[in-house]
């Protein structure tokens, strides 16, 4: 399922709502999330799962072409943590 | 890092203040969004959103575990699993604000 789909499948089920409504609703979700994480803040969606970020430390990596060593700064990454009842629900029922 | 952790009503507070339908309406949508993403996932397709990222559904095979406390042998049943690739997008403006 892509972002689209996901879309059309709201406005179905929602036909009082224009589809362009619907796009921004959707897109409001993503974005939010996005800011909260960018802000170093976490998103817990019970029973869904929880976003939050994780701090990589900074390293020596090696370029892998000319063995040479070069470092690598902190970063921060994104992290993703199902719930409990997504994560039972994908267990329980047949694989799709 | 603030440390701060939002919520559902969170996500549907900045949808209300997005479109002009009610606070009730708005929560119901974040949870329909919600909704058909975890149905989609429970049937075995993958989630893209496209500058957010994807939702893939892994299968593990059965394998021996172990019981860090006792040290005892435990089997682990096969079992599938979610895994979230942020999408470069994220992954950038989560470093940007982040301030490294």
């Amino acid at each position: 399922m892509i972002k689209s789909e996901l879309i059309q499948q709201i406005a179905d089920d929602n036909p009082h709502l224009f589809q362009r409504d619907v796009e921004r609703i959707v897109s409001t979700v993503f974005d939010e999330i996005t800011a909260a994480l960018s802000r170093g803040d976490r998103v817990e969606l019970r029973g869904f799962g929880a976003f939050s970020v994780k701090t990589r430390e900074a390293r020596l990596g090696r370029n892998p072409r000319t063995g040479e060593s070069v470092p690598v700064p902190e970063k921060v990454v994104p992290f993703f943590k199902t719930g409990k009842d997504l994560r039972e629900r994908m267990n329980k029922e047949p694989a799709g | 890092m603030s440390g701060n952790t939002l919520t559902r009503s969170d996500l549907s507070e900045a949808v209300y203040r997005e479109v002009g339908l009610s606070r009730n309406e708005c929560a119901q949508l974040v949870e329909s969004i919600l909704d058909k993403i975890s149905e989609a996932l429970v049937n075995g397709d993958s989630v893209k959103i496209s500058s957010f990222g994807t939702f893939t559904v892994r299968a593990k095979g059965a394998r021996m575990g172990r019981n860090p406390k006792t040290g005892e042998e435990v089997p682990i049943d096969p079992r599938r699993v979610l895994v979230f690739r942020p999408s470069h997008i994220l992954k950038d403006r989560v470093n940007e604000g982040n301030g490294t």
